[in-house]
This record gives C-alpha cells, sequence and structure tokens, in this order.
C-alpha cells in the first residue's frame, strides 16, 4: 500500500510547553481516519504540521512524497469556520473558488468556475451557487467550506472539526458526503466526538502529546481513557480498534 | 444649497470647481480602499498610519523652514511617513501577536506626538487646524493630479489582484496554503491605504480619516452581496457625501471636513437604527 503522509519522530513544542513529542505515525492511501483527542492535546498542531504552517523541532515529516509545503496544492483543507468573519460580502461561488486560486494565474477561468461549481454539486448546494456566505446556516457553511477544499482536486483531504455546531443530522449527512469522497482520496477528519465517527471512518488516531493508531481491531475503553485521561464519557466499543503500536 | 451652484458656475470660484473634482475622484480611491479597511479590520492600523502622517509633516516642515531643504515639501512628507508607518504597523500586526494592539496605539501616539515637536522648533505659525480636520478648498491643480495617479493605481493594482486581495481578506490562511504570498498582498494593501490617508488627510484631516474611510463602506455593507458590489456601493455613497457635505459647508459657512463627516455619520447611525428596528419587527 502507498504512503500519503509519514512521520517519524516528530516533536513539537509551542513556548517551551511540548504538544506532540516523538510521534511516529504513517497513513495509507485512501485511509479515512479520524484524529480524536482532548483539547489542547495537539489535534490541530498534527494539522498544521502536516500543510507545513509550523515545522517540527525534531523528526521528519513526508507528505504525498515530498515535504508537507511542496505537498499544499494536492491537499483540501478545510479549516473551523468559526474564524472566519461571517459579514464577508461573498457568494457561495466566490468562497469555493477560492479553492482555484493559484500562483500562475490572476483570473478564474472558465474551467476553474466549472469545478467550483462540480464541488458546490458534490456537498448538494447547486440551489445555493449565488446566495449570500453570511446567509447560511451552519451546517450549510461547513458543506461550502468542504466544496472549497474539493475544488482544487485534492489528493489529500484535511478537516478540522467539521461537524463543530451542527446538528446530527447534518453531520450524519457530512459523513455519507465524505464516506463518498473517500473512495477517491485519504481523508483525514479532527473531531472530538469519537463514538459517532468511529461509525463511519476505518482508523482512529488519537493524539494527546503521544500519538496512537488504531486501525482494525477493537479498542479497549480503558485504552481510550488513559489517551483523554479519564474526562471522556461516551465511548463506543464496537468499533474496529487495537491497542497503540509498539 | 441655489447659491452654491450659482457659485460652482462662476469662473471665479476656481478653489470650488476644484474642490467638487477633487471629491469626486477621490471617492474611487475611498470607497475601493475604505472597503478592504473594513472587510479587513484594520481601522485601528489605518487610524495610527493617518496619525503619523502628521510626524511627517512636521519633519517636512521643520526640514524646509529651519534646515533650507526646499524640495522637502509635507506632501513628501506625509507619502513617506504613511508608507513607512504603514510597513512597521503591517509588520507588527503580522509578528506581534498579544501586545498587537498596545504597540500600534503607541506608535499612533508617537508619530502625532513628533510633529508637533517638529512643528515646535520650527519658526513661524502654521495653521494645524487645516492638517487636523482638512480644508478641501484648499486644494490645487497638483492635488488633483496626484489623486488622479492614485486612482489609477489603485483600480489596476485591484483588477489585477483581486481575488488574492479577496483571499488575504476572507481567509488569510487558506490564501497562504494555495501558495499566495499573503504577506506580501497584506503589505502591499496596508501601502495602497497609506496613500490613500495621505490623499484623505488633504480633505477631511488626520482626525477624520477613519470616518471617511469606513462610513461609506459600512452603509454598502448592508446592502451588498459580493466584494466588487461593495466597493461600488461604497465609491458612490462616498461621492455623494461628499458633494453634499460641500454644498452644505458652503451654504452655513462651516468647515468643510466635519460637515461632511457629521452628514455620513449621521446617515449610517439612522440606517443602523432602521435596519435594526426592521430586523426585530420581523422576527
Amino acid at each position: 500500500m502507498e504512503t500519503d503522509i509519514s512521520l517519524k519522530n516528530v516533536s513539537f513544542a509551542y513556548k517551551k510547553q511540548p504538544i506532540l513529542e516523538n510521534v511516529t505515525l504513517s497513513i495509507t492511501h485512501r485511509e479515512f481516519a479520524s484524529i480524536v483527542g482532548p483539547n489542547g492535546g495537539g489535534k490541530t498542531t498534527l494539522l498544521k504540521l502536516l500543510l507545513g504552517l509550523i515545522h517540527p523541532d525534531k523528526g521528519d515529516i513526508q507528505v504525498l512524497g515530498t515535504p508537507p509545503e511542496k505537498a499544499r496544492e494536492r491537499i483540501g483543507y478545510m479549516p473551523q469556520y468559526a474564524h472566519l468573519d461571517m459579514n464577508f460580502p461573498a457568494t457561495v461561488l466566490d468562497v469555493v473558488l477560492m479553492g482555484r486560486l493559484k500562483k500562475s494565474t490572476f483570473w478564474f477561468s472558465k474551467k476553474d468556475r466549472d469545478q467550483a461549481q462540480k464541488a458546490i454539486k458534490t456537498v448538494d448546494m447547486t440551489g445555493f451557487t449565488h446566495t449570500g456566505f453570511n446567509e447560511l446556516s451552519g451546517g450549510q457553511k461547513q458543506r461550502v467550506l468542504i466544496a472549497r477544499a474539493l475544488c482544487g482536486r485534492p489528493d489529500i483531504l484535511l478537516l478540522d472539526e467539521p461537524t463543530a455546531n451542527v446538528d446530527h443530522e447534518t453531520e450524519e449527512n457530512l459523513f455519507s458526503i465524505l464516506q463518498e469522497l473517500n473512495r477517491k482520496m485519504t481523508i483525514l477528519v479532527v473531531s472530538h466526538d469519537l463514538g459517532f465517527v468511529s461509525k463511519y471512518v476505518k482508523t482512529v488516531i488519537c493524539v494527546n502529546r503521544q500519538v496512537v493508531f488504531h486501525p482494525t481491531t477493537l479498542v479497549e475503553g480503558t485504552m481510550i481513557k488513559d489517551i483523554y485521561y479519564g474526562d471522556l464519557k461516551m465511548v463506543r466499543h464496537d468499533h474496529r480498534c487495537r491497542g497503540p503500536l509498539p | 444649497m441655489i447659491e452654491f451652484f450659482q457659485a460652482l458656475a462662476d469662473p471665479d470660484n476656481r478653489f470650488l470647481t476644484y474642490a467638487m473634482a477633487m471629491g469626486g475622484l477621490a471617492s474611487i480611491a475611498f470607497g475601493i480602499i475604505g472597503t478592504f479597511v473594513t472587510i479587513k479590520r484594520i481601522s485601528y492600523l489605518a487610524g495610527a498610519i493617518s496619525h503619523s502622517v502628521f510626524g511627517g509633516i512636521g519633519l517636512a516642515l521643520y526640514l524646509q523652514v529651519k534646515m533650507g531643504i526646499s524640495w522637502f515639501d509635507p506632501i513628501l512628507g506625509a507619502v513617506l511617513a504613511a508608507v513607512v508607518s504603514a510597513l512597521v504597523v503591517g509588520l507588527v500586526s503580522i509578528h506581534a501577536k498579544e501586545r498587537e494592539d498596545t504597540i500600534i496605539g503607541t506608535l499612533w501616539a508617537v508619530g502625532m506626538a513628533c510633529g508637533i515637536l517638529f512643528i515646535d522648533k520650527t519658526p513661524g505659525y502654521f495653521s494645524l487646524s487645516s492638517y487636523l480636520f482638512g480644508d478641501i478648498l484648499l486644494i490645487s491643480h497638483r492635488d488633483l493630479v496626484f489623486v488622479i495617479c492614485l486612482d489609477v493605481l489603485i483600480v489596476g493594482v485591484v483588477v489585477l489582484f483581486f481575488n488574492r486581495f479577496f483571499g488575504v481578506c476572507f481567509d488569510n490562511e487558506f490564501t497562504l496554503l494555495r501558495g499566495i504570498n499573503t504577506t506580501f498582498f497584506y503589505l502591499f494593501l496596508l501601502v495602497l491605504t497609506a496613500l490613500t490617508v495621505v490623499l484623505l488627510v488633504r480633505i477631511v484631516g488626520i482626525v477624520l480619516v477613519i470616518a471617511l474611510l469606513t462610513i461609506p463602506p459600512a452603509i454598502a455593507g448592508f446592502y451588498a452581496r459580493r466584494l466588487w458590489q461593495m466597493m461600488l456601493y461604497s465609491v458612490l455613497l462616498c461621492a455623494l457625501f461628499t458633494w453634499t457635505g460641500l454644498g452644505i459647508s458652503y451654504s452655513l459657512a462651516l468647515s468643510s471636513g466635519p460637515t461632511i463627516i457629521v452628514l455620513c455619520g449621521t446617515v449610517y447611525l439612522v440606517l443602523l437604527a432602521a435596519n435594526k428596528l426592521v430586523f426585530t419587527h420581523n422576527k
């Protein structure tokens, strides 16, 4: 199996506070993994390392066989939408077209527009192409941001809390879209709702200073408790996980 | 109001025609840059830049009068101070995360204070009020040339880099990930803001700059759904306020800068209140 992402002995500290310590991780092509862990455990840090927005203090990161900065064009990234200005004058199409920004061209071409329309269709938002982004509900905004991440036709999709502040039905809906997309691309989703996502994802990556990778066999409740230091209330025990790798 | 139009038609009142032309032409720069300042929420940075302009004007007057460097006129000092402070303020806002507002507030006050100190040491009397509150009736032919150049520059740059500026303002991090040099475009935007501020200082003065830069876009924001629409509405509103304000100030013998600001401030607050009322009513 082809490896899309590999981390070797990666450590990262912020203001001398260790966030990630000695992390080794390898993610194969067409993986669908959820990154879970407590707040401040290093989930977002891990994503930022994969995007090359920050650099590890120690260790080596390879994304699609190159350093993260060079792989950016092939990664679709969906940030948490909470940091975006909700009064910004832009339509859904304007926002999605951002995913077609390129160093080499100034204006969007017909092809860019077609790709954007296609991405909007993928997330079932066709009727809203010319609607103002700020007129949408939380769940619709999340879908638009997924479309923006998609329209650069990425090989890897990184999503930071795509289901924060949306209702359960919307959450199910978003994940079935992602499941469909997973036929073609590798997907990593940051989530704090382990019980729910484990229904859809193939792997759970627990991040709390250390990273523990749980593919395919049964997860032990106590193991997840260790990761969360016991503050996780609801854990489903029927998803396919096994203990930490040696 | 009628005497204003009569005065405008009178060839002896060249200054009025200049003032009206200046108001209209400057609105193009104000509307476009003001929209960016509003949506990127950097009006505080624009305020710091405008107050540092006073430092540049003071330095220029000092060098000109006291040191006899005659080519260093106040406009040059203002442009220089504005561009330097735009770059400093921009770099501070990128790098000094927690202390950003403190540092920018300091630059704001120190720039202004330096201007006063330079003027203290410059022989002769200078009317500070035209720098502080503007005097559009002192506009010269040279100012008109300056504003036309600035309009051409701003419109050209914005048409060329529209999508990049959009990205930097809406979601800087994502734009960076698409391979765009966001730091460069952010600083570029601040330098354009600085040049526009220098122009604004001639019309409404240092103290009132922020109002004319942000109020028309704030009103436009009520009605615009897309970024270019917001710019267009801002340009039109800005021209409307400047022209109407000039007419009122001439008819009632009031200072032009403050008249323009009170006019657009009042319209904004009334519309804001009206929108709130309609909104709560519909709920």
